[in-house]
């Protein structure tokens, strides 16, 4: 589904992606994680074509997405900060972002889960960052496409919306989807992630499932095990 | 594109922006109008109003609306729509709505006072045409120095430079230019340099078409002599197509490189 090759990236003199490679051709939950700076987000953003890579290639469905946007209409991105132009209604950025893709949307649905009803007529200043989370959400998953890419969907949320999220996100899975996400929230990745890949400097540090993760560490905690990957990194 | 234009554009008919700059054109207008009872006086004065003043609104609002919907270009951006068509939709959004500012604005009063039945009313259609022209450039010119500079204030100080450069700078240069080298034929010279600055093509422009022979200046009546007036005409509008299409294809580049 996924296929990245030898991707290198720089901003100025700092590197950020440092030869990446990177297959996914399962479905289920991914996690990339590592410590900040470590390139998620710029991985992320090259996958969405958002940020153009000064070397490699990255292929999805077996096509390469240099100076292409079509492959977009497959895939589903949640940013990390949800920033919405401020002066729209939330219901006609829905409305919008339907109208943009052109293609059956299950927005009342997703309204409907994530209850989001009540603030529909609201402008986007005047939500909360965890309304505007939930928004945001909506947005993403609105088009069920078989690739979905998700920057710390966890931000902002109440614990009962987290429920809700989780159960979604499991939901998404069993329908077989290839779900990416990044987050700060050990337990939220260790309860959901099939597969786990720790970046660090611009390169895949570790790749393979929690249980692995936690022999090589010979960690039983998840998050000491994700602590011990860096420790060993310094020493 | 077309779908983004139509979102810029709405968006920007619901900023109270747009119709400060409309309400402007049409006290503006009024005023001149009324205050003057002349259609011909009227049109001159407006020349210079519009010849200073659309420039500078053009870059403000370019700047300041690529700035103020970086939100929305992000949301853009990870969805299946072409980098190019997003920021020319954004462009035309600018552009066209503050076309339309102008034209209803300065229309409104003029068509009040009687223009259909003048003989004034091709001096006003050039008028408008070279507003037009004008916005189109400067609004491109704006997104172009926007795209190229991510801080906010540098953006807005280059474009705001860029405005003073070529509405008085440009002139002062070239007139000494023409007082220090004024042994040496300049015809050719001052010609050329007319061409580098859209804000002197629509003067002569506009001058050309009111054959108003004292108010030419030099390069006005190099450019006279040189082409004639028709000729004159279409060489200086497709000079203006020109500043257009340029700066356009410069920002359908760049945007091809742009991280986000």
């Amino acid at each position: 589904m996924v296929s990245i090759k030898n991707l290198h990236k720089k901003f100025g003199s700092q590197k950020v992606l440092d030869g990446l490679e990177l297959e996914i051709k399962e479905k289920g939950i991914i996690a990339i994680l590592g410590p900040n700076g470590s390139g998620k987000t710029t991985l992320i953003k090259s996958i969405l074509g958002m940020v153009i890579p000064d070397k490699g290639t990255n292929k999805i469905d077996g096509k390469d997405i240099k100076n292409r946007w079509d492959y977009r209409q497959q895939l589903d991105y949640l940013p990390q900060i949800a920033n919405f132009p401020g002066n729209l209604k939330v219901i006609e950025l829905i409305t919008m972002i339907k109208d943009l893709r052109g293609l059956p949307a299950r927005d009342k649905e997703l309204i409907d889960f994530f209850k989001i009803e009540h603030f529909l007529d609201k402008k986007l200043t005047k939500l909360s960052g965890g309304m505007k989370q939930k928004v945001n959400l909506v947005l993403c998953f609105m088009f069920d496409s078989p690739l979905i890419i998700l920057d710390e969907p966890t931000s902002g949320l109440d614990p009962v919306s987290l429920l809700r999220l989780r159960k979604f996100i499991q939901q998404e899975k069993e329908n077989g989807k290839t779900i990416l996400i990044t987050s700060h929230i050990m337990d939220f990745v260790e309860d959901v992630a099939d597969r786990i890949i720790f970046l660090l400097e611009g390169k895949i540090y570790f790749d393979g499932t929690v249980n692995e993760l936690k022999e090589s560490t010979q960690e039983p905690d998840f998050e000491h095990a994700i602590a011990k990957l860096l420790t060993k990194e310094d020493v | 594109m077309f779908k983004i234009f139509k979102y810029s554009f709405f968006d920007l008919t619901r900023s109270s922006w747009s119709y400060v700059y409309f309400l402007f054109y049409l006290l503006l207008g009024m005023v001149l109008l009324f205050l003057n009872n002349d259609l011909n006086t009227a049109v001159i004065t407006l020349m210079n109003v519009i010849i200073m003043l659309v420039p500078l609104i053009g870059t403000i609002f370019g700047v300041m609306y690529y700035y103020n919907s970086r939100e929305f270009t992000e949301l853009l951006l990870a969805q299946p729509v072409k980098r190019s068509s997003i920021f020319l939709g954004q462009y035309f959004g600018v552009a066209i709505s503050l076309s339309i500012s102008l034209v209803l604005g300065l229309g409104i009063p003029f068509a009040a006072y009687g223009l259909f039945k003048s003989p004034a009313i091709w001096d006003f259609v050039m008028l408008l045409v070279t507003g037009l022209f004008l916005t189109l450039i400067f609004s491109a010119l704006a997104f172009n120095i926007a795209l190229s500079n991510e801080n906010k204030i540098k953006g807005f100080g280059y474009a705001i430079l860029l405005w003073l450069f070529l509405a008085v700078i440009y002139d002062g240069l070239f007139l000494l230019s023409l007082v220090y080298f004024q042994e040496y034929p300049l015809d050719k010279f001052s010609l050329v340099a007319t061409m580098f600055n859209p804000i002197d093509l629509s003067r002569i422009l506009i001058l050309l078409k009111l054959d108003i022979s004292a108010l030419l200046s030099y390069t006005g009546a190099v450019f006279k002599q040189f082409f004639g007036t028709s000729f004159g005409s279409i060489a200086s509008i497709s000079m203006l197509v020109l500043w257009v299409v340029l700066p356009l294809l410069r920002i359908a580049y760049v945007v091809r490189k742009k991280d986000f």
